[in-house]
């Protein structure tokens, strides 16, 4: 990758005929025609039905295990326990803390402690209720700075090396106290981000088979094969070369895939005792248990400005509540403070992150992972401070710029930045300067801003290898196919990359085949997650497909007696760019190829630049090739009588570098307004400290995603600026977009009513409390009416 | 993915035969199943037989009946016929309105009007899966001791949660119901008891076959009011229906009488009472929205047995009355 990123913006060949435009999703039609095989859908000859059996109790020694009664029942095959799982395993490297099934403790109500296999699903649940388990039931804690009080006297997690307190981290980069001490202006704040999850439609599946000759393959709703891949080698004791992993079409993920699961584990085992496929489906009960959701975090923020809206510090302190396990928890902490960076200058920062674990489900990454919560904190410390020092929040957000080809106080170095070009498409698109002075009381307008990553520059484990590849390989039918190993999680990247394909070779995308996620077939992707696929798949797929391209032109312009760059390969054509009437049919162009070279086969690989971070310890986490900026601006209708949030529209400018597939673009941006939309007015994942930390409701009818009549007009401005590290100039579409829902509804809310909601949700009852505490200060005459009380 | 439990499920074409399996012990009827099949897969009860008045035809029937003063509404009928249907769109607007809330499109299609009548009470501590309800060790409504809702409780509190109930109750309506005995004709108003458990006067071997809803003999304003936090899919966690009798077809005419039934508090629909003293009022008198909206926050009080905090759903009580009375009033 070139070092001097402004001489080398891409800049898009007057040829182009596919980046940008309008595309079909290559999965489309089989998906909206329902024919599409879900994990779920797949069958074997003699597969047997799995079931989990799970504790009732939130924090329970498990005393005895008795299978008996189970392996007596007719159609019962087999039962494991923990102690069949004896290694434990995790995620991130260096904290493997949980087993496939609970060994000495159950740590939440739900924690999975034996599963059975059987010949239905009827049978494998009556089997699964009669094994019986004797517990020692322990003192549960629920809360996080409880629980960092008990490490001593009742720590959770038995792997835990340091007590409850499963990560802290503190870093400062500058004089924070000196810049707060001269600061013309302090916002303090607490901010308190309550927990959701994913609520992928599909529930998680495995299925695993063993071939006579003893290979495994196990088919996965996961969006990280490469990570299960090597969990299940190491807690199975299985050599990789003698696993497959297999990951079919998913309905959804959202971060709630992104590592292993128990029933993975499971289907495996039980699939070798038993020599038969087995099948283990969730119910949306065990979904909800499952989590790796949102962190709930408990922020502290003090922000100092100088009197004309300058960030001159900021420090955080953050309570993480962590949940059983550790998940990416280590990254957490860091992105909990790492990715509040950008895409502001400001003069210092300090961070104090601690998670804690606690026994409830165990938290992990959601779309957005780690920052959408300090992103709230932070845009509602802007939003106030532009209140105090009567600035126009956007204009506030311009001063604070960071600006292209730029660097972070915590030693990041931005690329492209169109953070400035979002604020003013939100801006004028929502009629921010014309509208905002004269909305009444009640209607509000709310800006917030935001930056994230286009994947990491240091993969989950330590390695040199290419974090990306992709194989092409063309015939002499005139069609190409793609060997990703990315997980297509219904985002795009098979799409994605068939979309360069057919740039680079003119194979239009009806003639491309691009399979992905099986280790058997494909190279070794690290999964979807961290925004990354478009930007490092997208790079690994441009290289082979350029290759080939090169290849290509070469024996045609042989044939033709033309200089190879003459060579036009576009719309299932070769031509010649100076005398377009020679050409000739792309299938012909590979004849001669294939003549010439023999079968046309190519790879790229792609591997991050490691010059981004500053020197410090933990500087590299949170560390990208590119960033992404966002601003929305929301507005919403607060009814003062009922404290019901009604949000109208959300304006969602998303800098992406470059629009490979646009209406994909629009939809992730879409459907990151909505997901974090959802997560500001209803979403709540909790479980009930006074019911033995029982789930609040594990169902979609009592955990509440907005359905298509609650959702705002969602209005998707894309934003282009091209990034020399990224394919065509693209970075990340997936998550960024999400993280100005929360605040920017925030800022709207008390724009509406003149009330800050620093806890989440908006729930109306207590939107309604915060308009009653204003108006019961009003009374006596301590602040006076929001708007003058104009409705 | 949840399971039901096994039973037989018997598809009847006549009552007679319905009601001769309805005899098998531990049988349970079935009509749209949007109710029972979701609870039975919770295991709230393992019946063996379901019975289902599915090709009933005779239950599918709306008949207005001018002479009887009465529109008989089938029990088979649909939520979204019910919706949809002319008359009653004309006749009875707030129950065309109930009808049409509950849920969602999709169980609007197969749910029907004599299985939202008798939809079973919901609690947050019951309707869960099985494995929930035994990490809390149960409760007084599935095979516990203790109620979760009112400590030390004895009697279980589980919400009546039917949208189409109190609308019913409001209009005089009464269900008919057979068994093969005969058949008895119920008035809403008697037909539920303050029991969560079972919340209803059938006996097991009777079938609702018909909802019979008088005519209007007066010129009225009716209206249903429901708050839940999203636009489709969920129960109602505050539910009103509304009814003024007025001497005149306006709204400026004396009302000569005033309904106002409350739902998703305990197990039965409350009557608002004192409400006679309007009687003589102008409709359009703003001491009628003050008057019904005062009773209503006196005497209803909801209970922690569906999400969202009791106080503040009876501090919404008198809002949603309010707005539900100005919207007739300026409707005119």
């Amino acid at each position: 990758m070139p070092d001097d990123p402004k001489t080398t913006v891409p800049q898009l060949a007057s040829t182009t005929w596919q980046i940008g435009r309008v595309h079909r999703k290559v999965d489309a039609m089989e998906r909206m025609r329902g024919v599409l095989r879900y994990t779920d859908d797949l069958t074997l000859p003699g597969m047997l039905h799995g079931k989990i059996k799970r504790s009732p109790h939130a924090h329970a020694r498990i005393l005895s295990i008795d299978a008996s009664k189970a392996l007596a029942m007719p159609g019962v095959f087999a039962v494991v326990t923990g102690k069949d799982f004896p290694t434990p395993y995790g995620i991130i490297p260096w904290t493997p803390d949980e087993n496939a099934l609970a060994v000495d403790k159950a740590l939440y109500v739900g924690d999975g402690v034996a599963a059975v296999a059987a010949i239905d699903e009827d049978t494998a649940i009556l089997a699964a209720a009669a094994i019986e388990v004797q517990y020692e039931v322990l003192t549960p804690i629920f809360d996080p700075e409880q629980a960092l009080a008990q490490s001593g006297t009742n720590p959770i997690n038995p792997y835990a090396k340091h007590g409850n307190l499963s990560k802290e981290v503190l870093l400062e980069f500058g004089d924070v106290d000196a810049g707060i001490a001269a600061a013309d202006l302090v916002i303090e704040g607490e901010y308190f981000f309550e927990g959701t999850t994913h609520a992928a439609i599909e529930p998680h599946c495995a299925l695993a088979h063993v071939e006579p000759n003893g290979l495994v393959t196990v088919w996965s709703a996961t969006q990280v094969s490469h990570y299960l891949h090597r969990e299940l080698s190491k807690v199975l004791g299985i050599p990789a070369h003698r696993l497959r992993v297999i990951q079919p079409p998913l309905g959804g993920a959202f971060g709630g895939k992104s590592e292993p699961f128990d029933l993975e584990f499971c289907v495996a085992k039980l699939a070798m005792l038993t020599g038969r496929p087995v099948k283990i489906l969730y119910t949306r009960e065990e979904v909800f248990y499952a989590h790796r959701g949102r962190h709930p975090m408990r922020m502290r923020y003090r922000t100092g400005f100088t009197s004309d809206g300058r960030i001159v510090a900021m420090d955080a302190k953050t309570t993480i509540d962590g949940g059983a396990y550790s998940s990416f928890g280590l990254v957490t902490t860091f992105y909990s403070g790492q990715l509040a960076c950008s895409p502001y200058v400001m003069g210092a920062y300090r961070f104090h992150s601690r998670r804690a674990y606690t026994n409830k489900p165990a938290c992990g990454p959601k779309r957005g992972h780690g920052s959408v919560q300090p992103r709230f904190a932070t845009e509602v410390q802007l939003d106030k401070a532009a209140v105090a020092l009567g600035i126009d929040p956007i204009e506030l957000r311009r001063r604070n710029d960071l600006g292209a080809d730029s660097e972070t106080v915590n030693a990041f170095k931005i690329g492209s930045n169109g953070f400035l070009e979002c604020l003013a498409r939100v801006e004028a698109a929502s009629g921010w300067r014309e509208r905002r002075a004269t909305l009444p009381y009640g209607r509000g307008l709310g800006i917030a801003g935001s930056t994230y990553i286009s994947g990491t520059n240091y993969p989950i484990y330590p390695n040199e290898m290419p974090q990306a590849a992709v194989q092409i390989c063309l015939d002499r039918s005139g069609r190409a196919r793609v060997f990703s190993g990315a997980n297509d999680i219904g985002q795009g990247s098979s799409t994605m990359v068939a979309v360069i394909v057919s740039e680079e070779l003119g194979v239009p995308l009806s003639d491309i085949r691009v399979l992905s996620a099986d280790s058997d077939l494909t190279p070794v992707d690290l999964g979807a997650y961290s925004s990354r696929i478009t930007l490092m798949v997208g790079n690994a797929c441009l290289e082979a497909a350029k290759k080939l391209r090169k290849k290509v032109s070469e024996s045609v312009a042989r044939r033709w007696e033309i200089p190879p760059g003459r060579v036009m390969l576009i719309d299932r054509q070769a031509l010649d760019r100076e005398n377009p009437e020679q050409r000739v049919d792309l299938a012909q162009a590979f004849w001669w190829a294939e003549e010439d070279h023999g079968l046309l086969g190519e790879v790229g690989s792609y591997n991050t630049p490691k010059d981004r971070h500053g020197e410090y310890r933990g500087g590299t986490i949170g560390a990208s090739p590119a960033y992404s900026f966002t601003a929305h601006v929301a507005e919403v209708e607060v009814d003062p009588e009922t404290g019901v949030v009604d949000v109208k529209h959300i304006w969602v400018a998303h800098d992406c570098g470059r629009a490979l597939s646009r209406k994909i673009v629009e939809g992730q941006m879409e459907g990151s307004a909505y997901m974090g939309f959802g997560e500001a007015l209803m979403e709540q994942h909790v479980v009930d400290p006074a019911h033995w930390g029982v789930h609040a409701g594990p169902s979609l009818l009592d955990y509440r995603i907005p359905t298509f009549l609650d959702t705002p007009e969602l209005h998707s401005l894309i934003v282009e600026a091209p990034d020399a590290r990224g394919p065509y100039g693209a970075k990340e579409g997936g998550e960024g977009p999400l993280h100005p829902s929360i605040p920017a509804i925030a800022n709207a809310i008390y724009d509406a009513v003149g009330v800050r909601m620093d806890e989440l949700p908006f729930s109306p009852p207590r939107v309604l409390r915060a308009i009653q505490t204003r108006a019961a200060a009003q009374a006596t005459g301590t602040i006076t009416m929001h708007k003058d009380g104009n409705r | 993915m949840l399971r039901l439990p096994r039973l037989d499920v018997a598809t009847p074409t006549d009552l007679d035969t319905a009601l001769a399996l309805l005899a098998t012990p531990g049988a349970r009827l079935v009509a749209g199943g949007t109710d029972i099949l979701p609870n039975l897969k919770h295991r709230l009860g393992e019946p063996p037989l379901l019975v289902s008045l599915a090709q009933i035809t005779r239950l599918r029937d709306i008949i207005e009946e001018p002479q009887a003063g009465v529109l008989r509404i089938g029990a088979g009928v649909t939520l979204t016929q019910t919706s949809e249907h002319a008359r009653v769109r004309a006749l009875f607007p707030s129950l065309a309105v109930a009808a049409g809330q509950v849920a969602s499109p999709l169980i609007r299609n197969m749910g029907t009007l004599g299985g939202n009548v008798n939809l079973d009470t919901r609690c947050r501590y019951v309707n869960q899966t099985d494995f929930w309800r035994s990490a809390i060790g149960g409760c007084l409504k599935s095979g516990g001791t203790v109620c979760h809702v009112v400590p030390g409780g004895r009697n279980c509190v589980a919400a009546l949660s039917s949208d189409c109930v109190p609308v019913l109750m409001s209009l005089g309506a009464s269900l008919v119901m057979r068994s093969p005995n005969g058949t008895r004709e119920v008035p809403v108003a008697d037909y539920f008891v303050a029991d969560g458990l079972r919340n209803t006067v059938r006996n097991d071997d009777e079938i609702t076959t018909e909802i019979r809803v008088p005519l209007p003999t007066m010129p009225r304003r009716t209206a249903y009011t429901k708050w839940s936090v999203r636009q489709s899919i969920d129960f109602p966690l505050l539910s009103v229906a509304l009814r003024f009798d007025l001497e005149h077809d306006r709204v400026s005419a004396a009302l000569t009488d005033v309904r106002v039934v409350v739902g998703v508090l305990g197990a039965r629909p409350r009557e608002v009472t004192r409400l006679e003293e309007l009687r003589g009022r102008a409709f359009n008198d703003p001491e009628v929205i003050k008057a019904v909206a005062e009773r209503v926050h006196a005497q209803c009080k909801p209970l922690e047995n569906v999400p969202y905090e009791a106080p503040y759903r009876r501090e919404m009580l008198p809002v949603h009355v309010r707005r539900a009375i100005a919207a007739l009033v300026a409707a005119g």
